[in-house]
């Protein structure tokens, strides 16, 4: 337990008779990626929310390097150090991918209430921001406006957002989806060398994705996880397959 | 101070309210269901009165004249709608505030243009003038009784229509989600029609009541508007029942305020100051109240996160 | 890009060109109403901060306006009276210096900004608009019922108030101070656009999550915005009643704030010299559509309708296009 960088202790949720988040527990290490699979309604928004602050959990904490932070906000949870990219992409839409990538940085940086110096023009901020580009392969694209983007590319441009804030943590929902082939390769390959920066809690559909990146794997299933393990463990656990894997299958 | 006098002031807080709920009741529906922000619900209030104003010097019956505050009114609303409104409801608030700001514009200054810059009067019909002899000896205003009475008919029919027909379930179902109405084979164009008249009608026939007690003039309905407003604000926006308790609360709240304010203030202070501070202080009693729902409560009484 | 500097460039010139030809061929009350247009467009300038570049609809912006006319107006008047102001717990005197009365004016309106922005940012979409109309609602009922400066009459001045060099009863003089203040609020306005600040506003305008997600708190963005934004309006509401040497509630009527949304609209919404064609376009508007019809605001409602409707980038986006994304 000592080398948990985020540890979700008991967390319940309920809305109204639905109970999204039944008694979760969940820990990410340092240098893992942790996936988190379970079908749709399972509840991995709901937890994701309340793992970046847009939601408080009725019962249990969320821990980050040792300290609890149930009760602070998005904005103080990432200034910890969460990174976090949406499902839905979440950008500035009107700026250029070059700008959203500094506004990351500038957030990173702090010290916004500057009201004189043109942003775009700090070459800390630029070579943060660029550096991020380059990482996720978008550097080609930094001057288009990102409302001109495909949807693949600003899943990219989401995750060097991420990258600007240089995170102790990322939380990725389902960073693949929308990509294609050829993206999505190109993205395992750079998660995979990601972890050694910061671990990775990950929400994906992909399951080819998941079971070639994921260390461990949690499997939620109306709102419980009901087993945690290697890809080996969770390929051969009975009631992940009776609950989730047949369901795969049968598509 | 007595007691006659208390009750007469809380009388006429109530009736001022009920008021604010026609404004504010056609207002939250309109935002409920359309989600668009409408400055000229002011402007529809002002049409009614001068539709009775217009009507009862033609005919001299009160009764025509609050038909014709009604009908004039839901035409009006319905033409707004068909013409301005529905190229706003995909459009950001800032456009909805200066398209009906716009029409503010062009209603007041062709309202004058009509009828002249001097106020209209309505006269209260015979059968409801004169004061009435209400328990502990209190003599009030019958009119105003009545305008209680009919405001408070209007509330429940409100409710009955909303919880009780078919258009109240279609209403409710666009509040809640706009895509399931269509789902649901209603068309919503009708619906946003019939839901605009509906508002505009109850300003209208807000204006034409209020129009007996005070003059029929460009620019009454403004004033009207805002603190209709306040009353969504407190109430909670797309709330009937929140528009009902926040308008009674504003009514009572201005009335009682700008009656008692001055004569506590009198208890320490002089009497000349005392007055000054007391009106202006009451002057700013209901927005002091928003403030303090704000505070507790961002997204009103009843509202819905 | 290049195009819309250009259309800046020369609204900044023709509203300068214009009074100095004026004063040329001797017709002051051309100066004068460019100096409305100056004022006015200041007034625009700072409600546009908020609302163009911070996505703030406020219909409340006539309360900073009127708070700087009155700011002006109580100094100079206990000025001319030779009372001060209060006498505990210290002396304050009035003034009838303009420096001073700018400060004042813009830290009244600030604080005032500060109370109301507080407030109502815990809100946004229509609870925003309505209780920034509504808050700007009870400023104006307030200068009514408050009788110490002229309640509902309003508090006139004699004399201009005095800038240390110049005569300001000139009105080529008290144009080119306005429009100095006008010149200095947009450059530093267009330095605040691209300043750290500004992009995490416009930011928080486009998309509230991501800003969150960075670390930055929309909330306080919002809030210092707002007042900026209330202090340059109320900077304006100042110049404005100097020029009138007359203050009264109707700076402070809801009316006066659609106005200033108004000069924006018209110019075109997050465009930093919208809201000074605007107000040109405005002033135009009056001054010749009034001298055709008593009833000019039908034709200004019916051209707002259709600019709202069908020309939604205002003047600026008609001669400019379409706005692109640039770093």
């Amino acid at each position: 337990m000592t080398d948990a960088v985020l540890e979700i202790r008991n967390i319940s949720k309920s809305f109204g008779a639905l109970k999204a988040s039944n008694n979760v527990s969940l820990t990410l290490r340092a240098g893992e990626i942790h996936a988190l699979i379970g079908p749709n309604g399972a509840g991995k928004s709901t937890l994701i929310k309340q793992i970046a602050g847009n939601l408080r959990p009725d019962e249990g904490t969320v821990w980050f390097e040792g300290k609890n932070v149930t009760a602070l906000n998005t904005v103080a949870r990432a200034r910890l150090g969460l990174g976090r990219t949406f499902q839905i992409s979440s950008l500035a839409m009107d700026y250029t991918v070059l700008q959203n990538a500094v506004l990351g940085a500038l957030g990173k940086r702090g010290k916004v209430f500057r009201f004189f110096s043109p942003v775009m023009k700090d070459k800390k901020l630029l070579a943060a921001a660029n550096a991020a580009l380059a990482q996720v392969g978008l550097e080609e694209f930094a001057h288009y406006r990102t409302s001109d983007l495909s949807h693949g590319q600003r899943r990219q441009l989401e995750v060097a957002v991420a990258l600007t804030l240089a995170p102790k943590v990322f939380l990725m929902d389902e960073p693949m989806a929308g990509l294609g082939g050829e993206g999505s390769q190109r993205l395992m390959g750079f998660l995979d060398t990601l972890r050694q920066q910061a671990p990775i809690l990950l929400v994906e559909h992909d399951m080819d994705a998941v079971f070639a990146l994921a260390d461990r794997i949690s499997v939620l299933v109306y709102g419980s996880i009901i087993a945690t393990g290697t890809a080996d463990e969770i390929r051969n656990n009975p009631e992940v397959r009776a609950a989730y894997l047949g369901e795969e299958d049968a598509e | 101070m007595s007691l006659i006098l208390i009750i007469e002031q809380t009388l006429n807080g109530i009736q001022f309210g009920v008021m604010l709920f026609l404004m504010a009741a056609g207002l939250t529906l309109i935002f409920g269901v359309m989600g668009v922000i409408n400055l000229a619900h002011g402007s529809l209030y002002m049409i009614g009165a001068f539709a009775a104003a217009a009507v009862a010097g033609a005919t001299g019956s009160f009764l025509l004249a609050l038909a014709a505050s009604l009908v004039v009114a839901a035409i009006a609303g319905a033409l707004i709608e068909l013409t301005v409104m529905r190229r706003l409801y995909d459009r950001d608030h800032l456009d909805q505030v200066l398209a009906t700001f716009a029409l503010i514009l062009i209603f007041s200054e062709g309202t004058r243009w009509a009828f002249g810059s001097f106020p209209l009067f309505l006269d209260i019909p015979d059968a409801l003038s004169g004061p009435i002899t209400l328990p502990f000896g209190v003599q009030y205003p019958l009119y105003r009784l009545a305008i209680i009475g009919i405001g408070l008919v209007v509330a429940l029919g409100l409710f009955a229509l909303i919880s009780r027909t078919r258009i109240g379930m279609q209403i409710r179902a666009g509040e809640s989600d706009r895509e399931m109405i269509g789902a649901l084979g209603v068309n919503i164009s009708v619906l946003y029609t019939l839901v605009f008249a509906l508002g505009a009608a109850l300003a209208g026939f807000a204006g034409a009541l209020i129009g007996a007690i005070q003059s029929v003039q460009v620019g009454m309905g403004e004033p009207v508007l805002i603190l209709a407003f306040v009353v969504v604000v407190i109430g909670g926006i797309g709330s009937i029942k929140g528009a009902l308790v926040g308008a009674l609360l504003v009514g009572l709240t201005d009335t009682l305020g700008r009656f008692l304010l001055p004569s506590f203030f009198g208890l320490f202070m002089e009497p000349s100051s005392a007055m000054s501070v007391g009106s202006s202080l009451s002057s700013m009693s209901i927005y002091i109240l928003m403030a303090a729902v704000l505070l507790f409560k961002p997204t009103g009484l009843y509202g819905s996160a | 890009m290049q195009r819309e500097q250009l259309i800046n460039a020369t609204t900044l010139l023709a509203l300068l060109a214009v009074p100095l030809w004026a004063w040329y061929v001797d017709e002051p009350f051309t100066i004068t109403l460019a100096t409305k247009v100056a004022i006015f467009a200041l007034a625009g300038v700072g409600l546009n901060l908020a609302l163009g570049l911070g996505g703030l609809v406020s219909f409340g912006h006539a309360a900073f306006f009127g708070i700087g006319g009155y700011a002006m107006g109580i100094l100079a008047s206990h000025a001319q009276t030779y009372t001060p102001l209060a006498s505990w717990p210290f002396l304050l005197e009035g003034t009838k210096s303009m420096p001073v009365i700018w400060l004042v004016a813009m830290v009244m309106s600030g604080l005032a900004a500060l109370a109301v922005g507080a407030l109502s940012l815990r809100t946004t979409g229509v609870y925003f608009i309505m209780i920034t109309l509504a808050f700007g609602q009870m400023f104006f009922y307030f200068a009514i019922s408050w009788p110490a400066y002229g309640g509902e009459d309003g508090l006139s001045i004699y004399v201009r108030n005095g800038f240390p060099g110049l005569n300001t009863l000139d009105p080529i003089q008290f144009f080119m101070l306005c429009y100095v203040l006008l010149a200095v609020v947009l450059f530093f306005f267009a330095r605040l656009a691209k300043s750290p600040f500004g992009m995490a506003l416009n930011a928080a305008r486009q998309n509230d999550e991501r800003v969150q997600t960075v670390g930055i708190t929309p909330y306080r963005l919002r809030l210092v915005a707002f007042v900026i934004s209330g202090a340059v309006t109320g900077l304006a509401g100042a110049l404005f009643a100097d020029l009138n040497r007359f203050v009264s509630p109707t700076m402070l009527s809801w009316q006066t704030s659609g106005e200033i949304m108004v000069f924006i609209i018209l110019g075109g919404v997050g465009r930093l010299y919208g809201p000074v064609i605007g107000a040109g376009l405005f002033i135009m508007l009056e001054h010749f559509l009034g001298g055709l019809s008593e009833f000019w605001h039908v034709y200004l409602g019916v051209l707002l309708l259709l600019v709202v409707l069908f020309a939604r980038g205002g003047l600026i986006g008609l001669l400019a296009g379409k706005e692109v994304a640039h770093d």
